[in-house]
């Protein structure tokens, strides 16, 4: 993770107020986002949440109906696409059917005007850096789609520029080769020190990745974070439940005094600390408990708890989760402790949790 | 289907896996009227008078030098259209393919009525438009920009005018499709790794765009290698082309042999022109719009290509970099404008002249009256020509949209080995030339009576016809997903419920536009028209035909708006229902 150290240093890029109208339609309202030199920023949401829209307005693609962008202090607002310093890394690798891999890549160099000395010796180096050296004359179609994401990879990267931009690169590839490409990804952002911005859908992918998780819902930016602050105090419902698996009990909220405040609803009341509750509205919120807070037993002091029925048993591979229902029918997922025996359905078991984990939000 | 309904019924079984039966008619019909006449014609050409062979035949053709002429010319005018077409359509057919789906629909009517517009019609504009009294030169000379009339016809530049409005929509509906199928997000990409709007198109665009003008310069040649109506009506002698040498050596001299030389050379010739298209980019291209070519084309060509490509590129955004934005967004859609008012505009110009009321073709024309359309009327020989051209369209359409039809069927249930010669044979008839066919046709009715018949036409142009009903229905099933039938089948439908209400509702509107498309190619032919059809039993284009040589008069005008109106009144509707 890179740092800006200095005060006055600028961000790489700096996007005020920028949004997008189709008509009645908005796309993404006036966003606000700053990505500096080096970091890896992940748009995250769910399908019309505006995060590509954004991707291809800093991209140059798109052109926005409100606001600006500044890369190092520049406005580049209006610049057309073909003079952005920007890679792109299509959804479908975008490569040029009639052109081989050696002149897919070359093709960035060429349009920049270098010599064919460096042009070759760029992209013998590039093939290189992502393994394919024995495939420069083959055609796109020739290569499976790990490799074809490679030659697309190669193809952004060749010409170092400032800032690579992601769309879904991985959404065609299937689980085990999406890893071992988010693996690559983030080599290849570490070797070249580029700045990405990388939009998904995928909470896994964007906590693997990224440095910085930008949470886009309904055309807006829900919240920004690293990984680690999104997964622990999410600020609103929606972070809670795109973001890992989560458990909420909606309730109304009251002060119980001495820094602490009180959720309650049919299930019974539970205590969690002021300064773990967000802004609310109508006095109505949810409490979010990540199913590896709880912990099998009663409630001890400063703690909660609550009973219900195993009504599933999922086994994931390296974990069990079970499935309780509550009194009212609600259900809480949490994490058997592989240690003890596995309960059977029907059973009747307690979780508690210290009121410090709990996080309330609306 | 089921494994329980492969044993409950093995005979259905049976049946599907050889469905390629259901070609049959089709086959034994295209091997009687298209494959036999057309292979006897060719063998006249070494059929010594004593039966026995001989190439005196070819000897005669490789010793008269007036008909190496005709053959050059030939070559020469279906170059040059089909050059100009590629060029001018280009621009065209690339704006429609840019265009959304809805609206190129709408928009690639303005290319379809021109393109199914009768060649006579066409012809006859033109020579109105042309003529040393012709609107043009009145206009021209009104404006006193010129003195004498300009000699715009009966010479090379009248018939590459005509030839090219005939054949530039052909190109376009070719091009069109292979260009809208290139991935917009390659253009996008490109502009991304740094190209300019120049490069974008010569790099990535236009080279992806190739295989569509390589089958639409394949096609306009072909077919103009076989065309005589606007070399007869818009050329000198020096523009004679093979077809018209064919029909003479036919009509007025009846030397058969010579007649099939001729229609060797030309046959050879569109079989050349189809096998360096094939060497260079597979056949199959011509319908799956994806290049084969770097495979064949050898690196040396590929390199030597682009490096050409990237110079165009450079000097192209050179040249535009001078233009201001909004300037640069203005020249295509008014070049589209200004192809569209070429193609579109001489056949509209027949409609007034129809209303005319002077004996002469003039326009502007001094005042209006319906008095030629009453003589078209009450002229039997005009209503009884319609009346035949009518019925033989009508008869020609069920039988093409039938025959054609289950040979569709066929190649799409089928998946025997044989289905690439039976779609290639299916569309052999396009790639012959019409007038060798006609020929054929003619010699082998003459034996069996059926000249001058109504059931000699409509076996001919039936022959003509196939191919489209055949390529329409094909691709209408093509895109069926016959698992629909396999789920009404496991809800309970019987065979004959789900053709009933399954397959043919969903295919429909395929197979009633190929009927209609067959309707109009019979209701415009000629060629089949002149030799089969005659005297008291003509078309209503053979009549056209022999008035147009006798002389051009305003009754010609009315019969063409007649023509036009009944064509575009039948594409609106397969317009509509392919929607």
């Amino acid at each position: 993770m890179v740092h800006v150290d200095s005060k006055n240093a600028l961000p790489k890029l700096k996007i005020s107020g920028l949004g997008k109208r189709y008509g009645e339609v908005v796309a993404l309202e006036p966003t606000e986002l700053t990505v500096n030199a080096g970091e890896f920023v992940t748009l995250l949401g769910p399908s019309g949440s505006g995060k590509t829209t954004l991707l291809q307005m800093i991209s140059g693609l798109t052109e926005p109906t409100t606001g600006t962008l500044h890369v190092d202090g520049r406005d580049e607002t209006a610049t057309p696409v073909h003079r952005r310093d920007m890679g792109l890394v299509f959804q479908h690798y975008a490569l040029f059917p009639h052109m081989t891999v050696g002149e897919n890549i070359a093709f960035p160099l060429k349009m920049r005007g270098a010599p064919t000395n460096e042009v070759r010796e760029r992209v013998r180096e590039t093939l290189a850096k992502v393994q394919l050296e024995q495939y420069g004359d083959r055609f796109p179609r020739e290569l499976s789609g790990g490799q074809q994401q490679r030659v697309a990879l190669a193809r952004c990267f060749v010409y170092r520029p400032q800032i690579v931009l992601m769309d879904e690169p991985l959404g065609a590839l299937d689980k085990n080769l999406r890893e071992h490409m988010q693996f690559e990804i983030k080599r290849l952002h570490r070797e070249f020190g580029t700045t990405v911005i990388y939009v998904t859908h995928d909470q896994e992918e964007a906590l693997v990745l990224s440095d910085r998780i930008c949470l886009m819902n309904h055309a807006r930016v829900e919240q920004i974070g690293t990984p680690r602050e999104i997964y622990s105090r999410p600020k609103s419902i929606f972070s809670a439940r795109f973001i890992g698996l989560s458990n909420l009990f909606i309730g109304k909220v009251s002060d119980a005094g001495d820094g602490r405040i009180v959720v309650a609803n049919s299930n019974g009341s539970f205590e969690a600390r002021q300064e773990n509750c967000g802004p609310l509205v109508n006095g109505k919120a949810g409490l979010v408990l990540r199913p590896e807070q709880l912990r099998p037993g009663p409630a001890g002091a400063g703690e909660n708890d609550i009973t219900g029925t195993v009504t599933e048993i999922i086994y994931v591979g390296s974990d069990t989760r079970l499935v309780l229902t509550l009194q009212d029918g609600e259900t809480v997922s949490v994490r058997h402790d592989p240690a003890t025996t596995l309960p059977a359905l029907g059973d009747s078991l307690t979780y508690h949790w210290p009121i410090d984990v709990a996080v309330v939000v609306s | 289907m089921t494994a329980a309904g492969l044993s409950a019924s093995p005979r259905t079984f049976r049946l599907r896996a050889n469905a390629l039966w259901l070609a049959a008619p089709a086959i034994a019909f295209l091997v009687v009227f298209f494959l036999i006449p057309v292979g006897r014609l060719l063998f006249l050409s070494i059929q010594g008078d004593t039966g026995s062979l001989t190439a005196e035949h070819y000897d005669r053709l490789l010793h008269t030098e007036v008909y190496w002429r005709i053959l050059i010319i030939t070559f020469r005018i279906a170059g040059l259209t089909a050059f100009f077409s590629l060029l001018l359509g280009y621009p065209l057919a690339y704006w429609l393919s840019q265009l959304k789906e809805q609206r190129r629909n709408q928009m690639l009517l303005l290319v379809l009525v021109p393109f199914w517009t009768s060649y006579l019609v066409k012809a006859f504009a033109w020579m109105l438009l042309l003529g040393n009294q012709g609107v043009l030169n009145r206009l021209l000379g009104g404006a006193g920009i010129t003195d004498s009339p300009l000699p715009l016809m009966y010479n090379e530049f009248g018939v590459i005018v005509g030839m090219v409005h005939a054949m530039m929509p052909l190109a376009v509906l070719t091009m069109m499709p292979v260009m809208s199928g290139i991935d917009t997000r390659l253009s996008q990409a490109a502009g991304t790794l740094g190209a300019n709007g120049a490069h974008r198109f010569w790099m990535v665009y236009f080279p992806l765009s190739i295989p569509g003008m390589a089958a639409g310069g394949l096609l306009t040649f072909i077919t103009s290698l076989g065309f005589f109506i606007v070399p007869a009506f818009l050329g000198g002698r020096q523009q004679t082309m093979l077809a018209q040498l064919i029909i003479i050596q036919v009509q007025e001299l009846v030397n058969w042999a010579f007649a099939g030389v001729l229609a060797t050379m030309l046959l050879v010739s569109a079989l050349i022109a189809c096998w360096i298209y094939n060497h260079l980019f597979g056949l199959a291209s011509l319908s799956a719009g994806s290049s084969t070519a770097d495979k064949t084309s050898s690196a040396w060509t590929r390199r030597f290509g682009f490096a050409l490509l990237e110079k165009l590129a450079w000097i192209t955004s050179a040249v535009t970099g001078r233009f201001s934005q909004g300037g640069r967004g203005k020249i295509l859609p008014g070049y589209v404008a200004l192809i569209v008012f070429f193609l579109v505009a001489p056949t509209l110009m027949v409609i007034p002249i129809a209303f005319t009321s002077s004996d002469f073709l003039e326009f502007p024309p001094p005042g209006y009256s319906t008095r030629w359309f009453s003589l078209y009327f009450n002229s039997p020989i005009w209503i009884s020509a319609t009346v035949r051209s009518f019925g033989v369209a009508f008869a020609t359409a069920i039988a093409a949209t039938a025959i054609g039809g289950l040979a569709a069927l066929a190649i799409a249930r089928s998946r025997s080995r044989f289905g690439g010669v039976v779609f290639a044979f299916m569309l052999a008839p396009m790639i012959v030339p019409r007038i060798v066919i006609a020929v054929g046709l003619f010699y082998l009715f003459a034996q069996m009576g059926l000249v001058a018949t109504n059931l000699g036409l409509v076996i001919g142009h039936t022959v003509l016809s196939i191919p489209f009903t055949f390529v329409a229905i094909a691709a209408v099933l093509k895109g069926y997903d016959w698992r629909l039938d396999q789920a009404a089948a496991s809800l309970g439908a019987g065979r004959f419920q789900v053709l009933r209400l399954i397959t043919v509702p969903l295919i429909r509107g395929g197979v009633i536009s190929a009927f209609l498309f067959a309707f109009v190619t019979s209701f415009d032919e000629l060629t089949i028209a002149i030799f089969v059809s005659g005297g008291l039993k003509s078309t209503l284009p053979k009549q056209m035909w022999d008035d147009m040589i006798l002389q051009l008069n305003p009754t010609l005008a009315a019969v063409s708006v007649v023509v036009l109106v009944i064509v575009t009144a039948i594409l609106l509707v397969a317009d509509r229902l392919r929607r």
